[in-house]
């Protein structure tokens, strides 16, 4: 097959599968693109872990153990699917251990208050709904059957923030400030989610082309902002852009606009919690070592005893 | 042909589609069990990629133990959206 004829597969929204011919820097894309989302739902279970023992009842508790539960799966199905293009479990770790590989830079920034857990069901999972949706129909068959999947499982998790808000917004004054504060935190790290602008986007046109992304960042960042801005107001909440205004003639909010270098330093590394999101992955995979031994020596062993049995 | 083995024949029927298990054949190696699954399972163009696993590889849960082994989700309504109250105004979430 010929890149012609790979590119015209794409446009008749013929989706490649794993054995199917493909240029290389397709399947390179591919494997940089899924396996930061995979990195992702893996690093994103460590500030929500930061609340299970704090979460203020039974109920919350027991709905934030099934969230990171389903995040822990959810980076299963994306290393799976990762792992169709030829790479392995082992080195995607690797990459992630040695700062090779990124992941969403919203997962350096620290959860303070509870009414943070409600911020990131709400606005992060919220934002990366948005994205993930649209993934559902990119052109590499075994992610977006990840992203199928994944999508059906997430509704749940910006629900339950929705209502974590909803209820501090409802209860005293104190409480209210409480969310008021989470959502000026998570406001702006929300929106960097999507990446950067389109014109300093330099993938942006080659992933579209190949259907990997099927909207633009910035279409999808309005998509979010559009989304958002009714839930907050029903909250009496206030998003904390001054710029923030409904434009008619768009029929858009326009908004403000972002820190683009606190996204870039936060992806460089010098976010508030970089240095402590992968010495806890990393400490995790280290101590987790006589575990995968010891798995593989009862296997082994099990197998000796069958055929001694045979 | 009492020794060929049995295999479990899956076909995707479409690009972007799951492979889904479809019956099962018996072939003396995977090259037969594809190209008798071609013959058996694809007549009507049913399929665009056919996998054949030995069936002796599939390990199966055991449905004497589908009770206990489903157990732990039956008391876990939060995972389902429809269990939180999101109020009409929101709409969709």
């Amino acid at each position: 097959m010929t890149q012609a004829q790979f590119q015209a597969r794409i446009d008749a929204d013929i989706k490649i599968e794993p054995k199917d011919w493909m240029p290389e820097a397709y399947r390179k894309t591919l494997i940089r693109q899924i396996s930061q989302h995979a990195h992702s739902e893996i690093v994103g279970m460590l500030p929500e872990g930061n609340w299970i023992t704090r979460a203020p009842s039974l109920r919350r508790k027991a709905i934030l153990l099934a969230k990171i539960q389903d995040e822990a799966g959810h980076g299963l199905y994306l290393y799976s699917a990762a792992e169709t293009l030829g790479k392995t479990r082992e080195s995607m770790i690797d990459d992630l251990h040695t700062g090779k590989a990124k992941y969403s830079s919203i997962f350096n920034y620290p959860t303070l208050s509870w009414a943070d857990m409600g911020s990131v069901g709400w606005l992060v999972d919220g934002a990366a709904i948005m994205n993930q949706v649209a993934l559902c129909r990119t052109s590499y068959g075994p992610y977006a059957r990840a992203m199928v999947r994944i999508c059906k499982e997430e509704s749940f998790h910006q629900r339950q923030g929705y209502e974590v808000i909803m209820t501090l917004c409802r209860g005293t004054a104190a409480q209210k400030q409480m969310a008021q504060e989470s959502l000026n935190r998570w406001w702006w790290p929300a929106l960097m989610m999507f990446g950067p602008k389109d014109e300093d986007s330099p993938n942006t046109e080659q992933a579209m082309k190949w259907r990997i992304k099927r909207f633009t960042n910035d279409e999808l960042r309005q998509r979010f902002i559009d989304a958002t801005v009714p839930q907050a107001e029903f909250l009496g909440l206030t998003i904390p852009d001054p710029d923030l205004k409904w434009n008619e003639e768009r029929q858009h909010y326009d908004s403000g606009n972002i820190n683009w270098e606190e996204f870039y330093q936060v992806i460089a590394g010098n976010g508030p919690c970089n240095t402590a999101r992968l010495a806890a992955r990393q400490k995790a995979h280290d101590e987790g070592e006589w575990v995968r031994e010891a798995a593989m020596a009862y296997s082994k062993k099990q197998e000796q005893r069958n055929k001694q049995v045979a | 042909m009492n020794n060929w083995p049995l295999w479990e024949i899956f076909i995707r029927s479409r690009q972007g589609l799951d492979h889904k298990h479809v019956g099962s054949l018996h072939a003396a190696d995977a090259q037969m069990a594809i190209e008798n699954a071609r013959d058996v399972y694809t007549r009507r163009m049913e399929g665009v990629s056919i996998w054949a696993v030995e069936s002796t590889n599939i390990h199966a849960s055991n449905p004497d133990e589908a009770d206990s082994l489903y157990e732990p989700s039956n008391d876990k309504p939060y995972r389902h959206p429809t269990f939180y109250d999101i109020p009409k105004e929101i709409g969709h979430m």
